[in-house]
C-alpha cells in the first residue's frame, strides 16, 4: 500500500510532528517503501498463530503497596524548559 | 612508560590490583589518546576532570573489592547519568541532565567504576550507521569513510581505538553486535531482562537490552557479571541466579552441539562473509563441538516484523518528548503548536519516520493488519528458535551480511540500510542471547564477525564458544592511528 501525502499529513498530525511540503513529499517516498517492505509478511498465514505478547514466561512481581519515593519536586522541574516555582509552565489552553 | 590504553580491561584492573600503575595513570592515559581523537567524534560529553579526581580518590582509597576497582569507563549516551548531560544523540535532549543514575551505570560505578564520558550513538539508538546522530556521524577506526556501524558506533569506535577500555552499548535489533562486528571487537546482547533497563533512554521497550562491548571475550564476560541481574525498578527484568561468568569462562567446548541454519545463508551474501562462517565451523570442529544442520523457516519475515514493533513501540515511546517536561522546546501560538515545532525541530528525519510509521500501524483500522500480524509472526519466530534448542546448544552464524560500508553509501535508502541488521534481528524478537566474536579479516582487510546465538538465560555457553573461536581464530586489530 502506498502512504500517499494526506495519510502523512494525517499520521504526522497524530504523532504532533509539524511537516512542510518538501518533507511530505519525501517522508511520503519513504514509508512507501518501508510499508511495501513490511507487507511482505501478508505472505504468510497467520491464522491460527497466537499472537506473542511477552517474551519472557515470568510474570510481573508484586510489591508490597508502599510509597517508596516522592518528595523530589524540585528534581523533577529541574530539567523543565519554562517552569515557576512549582509548576510546569505551558502556552495557554484556556481562553 | 608502556602505553597501557591497548590494555585489555582484566589486564587493566590486575595491573592496578599489583600496583604495576595507578588508576590515575590509567585514567590520563586514555584521556591522552581521547584527547587525540576529535576526527572519530565518539564523544557526545567529556567527563576527564570529574574521571581524574575519581581516580585520585581511588588511589588514596586503594580499595579493591570491586570487580572493576580504579577503571575509566565511557559509556554509551543512552545510559542516564546523573548530574552529566544525557542526549541520546538527539536534539530534543540536548541540554537534558538527568537528577538520577540507570541501574546499569550504577552497578558498574559500584564495583570501582568511574565515568570518563559519553559515548555518540545514532539518535534514540535507530540507525546501523551512527549517521542518525545529531552529533554528527562517528568514523570507524579502520578508515576514514567508513561507518562504525550502529546505534552504538561511538562506543564501538572508542573501544577499537583505545579511548576506552571496555563500554556498554545497548541493543534494539543488533546495534552492539553489528558495530562490534565493524570494529573488531566483542560485543554481548544478553538475554531480554537479564541486565535492568531502568534509566536508559527508551526505544523499543520489548526489545530494548544493555550488554558489554569488549576488546576480548574473558572482559565482556567480566563486563557482563558486573551489569547483570534482577531490578525491581524495571519489571520485565527477571528475578533469576546469575551465573560465576569469569569462573565459569572455559575454551572446552567438546561435545556442545552447534546449529548451522540454512536460512542465514542469503542470496548476494560476498564469499568472504560465507568462507569466515565455514572456518568458524572448522575452528568448531576442532574445539570438539558437533555441528548439525537446523534450519529456523521464519528467518525472513523477522526484518519486515521487526519494523512493525520496533516503530510502533518507539511512536508510543517517544511520545513523551512534547518540550513541557525537559528537553528542547520550541515556539508556538498554542500548546498544541508548540508540541509540533518541538517535536518537528527535535527529531531528526530517520526518528521521524520511525514514529510515523509506529502511528500509522497502530493507527485506527491497520492494527489488526499490521501490529496484530506482527506479533503472530514473532510468535513463530520464536518458536523456530524453541525448536531449534531441542536439539543443539547454540546457533551459529555470521554477525552481518558485510563488513563496514562508506559513509553516506545507505543513508538516503531506509530499506537498505535496515537490511543489515538481517542476522540481529530475530534474536531481539525471541529475547535470546547472542554475541559477535571477531573471527577475521575480508579483502580489504576490514574486520568481519561471527555470531553465537544462545538459549534464554544462558549466556555462558556462548562466551565459552566464542572464546574457543578467539583462541583459533587468533584475530588481531590491525589498526593504523589515521585520526591523530
Amino acid at each position: 500500500m502506498s502512504i500517499d501525502k494526506d495519510t502523512v499529513k494525517h499520521i504526522a498530525k497524530l504523532a504532533r510532528i509539524s511537516l512542510d511540503e518538501k518533507k511530505i513529499n519525501s517522508l511520503s517516498k519513504d514509508l512507501t517503501s518501508i510499508i511495501e517492505f513490511i507487507e511482505q509478511l501478508n505472505k504468510l498465514n497467520t491464522k491460527k498463530i497466537v499472537p506473542l505478547t511477552s517474551i519472557t514466561n515470568a510474570s510481573l512481581q508484586s510489591r508490597e503497596d508502599k510509597v517508596s519515593d516522592g518528595k523530589i519536586r524540585d528534581q523533577i522541574l529541574k530539567n523543565s524548559p519554562e517552569k515557576n516555582e512549582e509548576f510546569f509552565v505551558v502556552p495557554k489552553v484556556i481562553e | 612508560m608502556v602505553n597501557i590504553s591497548n590494555f585489555t580491561l582484566t589486564k587493566l584492573i590486575e595491573g592496578i590490583k599489583k600496583k604495576n600503575f595507578t588508576s590515575q595513570e590509567v585514567t590520563q592515559s586514555f584521556i591522552s589518546s581521547s584527547e587525540k581523537s576529535k576526527k572519530l567524534n565518539t564523544y557526545i560529553t567529556k567527563c576527564f576532570e570529574k574521571a581524574i579526581s575519581a581516580a585520585k580518590n581511588f588511589d588514596k582509597k586503594k580499595n579493591y573489592k570491586g570487580l572493576l576497582a580504579g577503571i575509566p569507563l565511557a559509556v554509551k549516551d543512552l545510559f542516564c547519568t546523573k548530574n552529566v548531560k544525557t542526549t541520546a544523540g538527539s536534539k530534543i535532549l540536548h541540554n537534558f541532565v538527568p537528577t538520577y543514575e540507570s541501574t546499569v551505570t550504577n552497578k558498574l560505578w559500584s564495583e570501582g567504576a568511574f565515568l570518563l564520558g559519553k559515548l555518540n550513538c545514532d539518535e534514540f539508538a535507530m540507525g546501523s550507521s551512527n549517521e542518525t546522530s545529531f552529533f554528527g556521524n562517528v568514523t570507524n577506526p579502520f578508515g576514514d569513510k567508513l561507518v562504525p556501524g550502529g546505534s552504538s558506533g561511538g562506543s564501538a569506535s572508542a573501544l577499537a581505538a583505545d579511548l576506552t577500555p571496555a563500554t556498554i552499548g545497548t541493543d534494539t535489533g543488533g546495534s552492539i553486535r553489528q558495530p562490534a562486528s565493524f570494529t573488531g571487537t566483542v560485543g554481548l546482547k544478553p538475554t531480554y531482562g537479564r541486565c535492568s533497563r531502568w534509566g536508559i533512554v527508551a526505544f523499543a521497550s520489548s526489545l530494548d537490552q544493555a550488554g558489554p562491548m569488549t576488546k576480548n571475550v574473558q572482559d565482556c564476560a567480566l563486563l557482563l557479571q558486573a551489569m547483570s541481574g534482577y531490578d525491581p525498578k524495571d519489571s520485565t527484568s527477571i528475578n533469576t541466579k546469575v551465573d560465576n561468568y569469569i569462573s565459569k569462562l572455559t575454551d572446552k567446548v567438546k561435545g556442545l552441539k552447534i546449529g548451522i541454519p540454512k536460512e542465514y545463508r542469503v542470496e548476494d551474501m560476498p564469499n568472504e562473509i560465507d568462507n569466515l562462517w565455514k572456518e568458524g565451523i572448522d575452528y568448531l570442529k576442532d574445539a570438539g563441538a558437533v555441528i548439525k544442520n537446523i534450519s529456523l523457516p521464519h528467518t525472513k519475515y523477522a526484518l519486515p516484523a521487526y519494523y512493525i514493533v520496533a516503530p510502533a513501540e518507539a511512536s508510543s515511546n517517544l511520545a513523551r518528548y512534547d518540550g513541557v517536561k525537559y528537553g528542547h522546546r520550541s515556539k508556538g501560538n498554542n500548546l498544541f503548536e508548540m508540541y509540533e515545532n518541538t517535536r518537528s525541530e527535535g527529531f531528526g528525519d530517520e526518528v521521524k519516520r520511525r514514529i510515523l510509521i509506529g502511528t500509522y500501524v497502530l493507527s485506527s483500522g491497520y492494527y489488526d493488519a499490521y501490529y496484530l500480524k506482527a506479533q503472530k509472526v514473532r510468535r513463530l519466530i520464536k518458536n523456530d528458535f524453541d525448536k531449534a534448542f531441542d536439539d543443539v546448544d547454540a546457533i551459529l552464524t555470521p554477525s552481518t551480511p558485510n563488513a563496514a560500508f562508506k559513509i553516506g553509501d545507505k543513508k538516503d535508502d531506509p530499506v537498505s540500510m535496515y537490511l543489515n541488521d538481517i542476522f540481529t534481528v530475530p534474536v531481539n524478537l525471541a529475547g535470546l542471547p547472542a554475541i559477535s566474536v571477531p573471527a577475521g579479516y575480508d579483502k580489504k582487510n576490514l574486520p568481519l564477525g561471527l555470531q553465537f546465538i544462545g538459549k534464554a538465560f544462558d549466556e555462558q555457553t556462548i562466551l565459552n564458544l566464542s572464546l574457543a573461536i578467539e583462541k583459533r581464530a587468533n584475530f588481531k586489530r590491525k589498526i593504523n592511528v589515521w585520526w591523530n
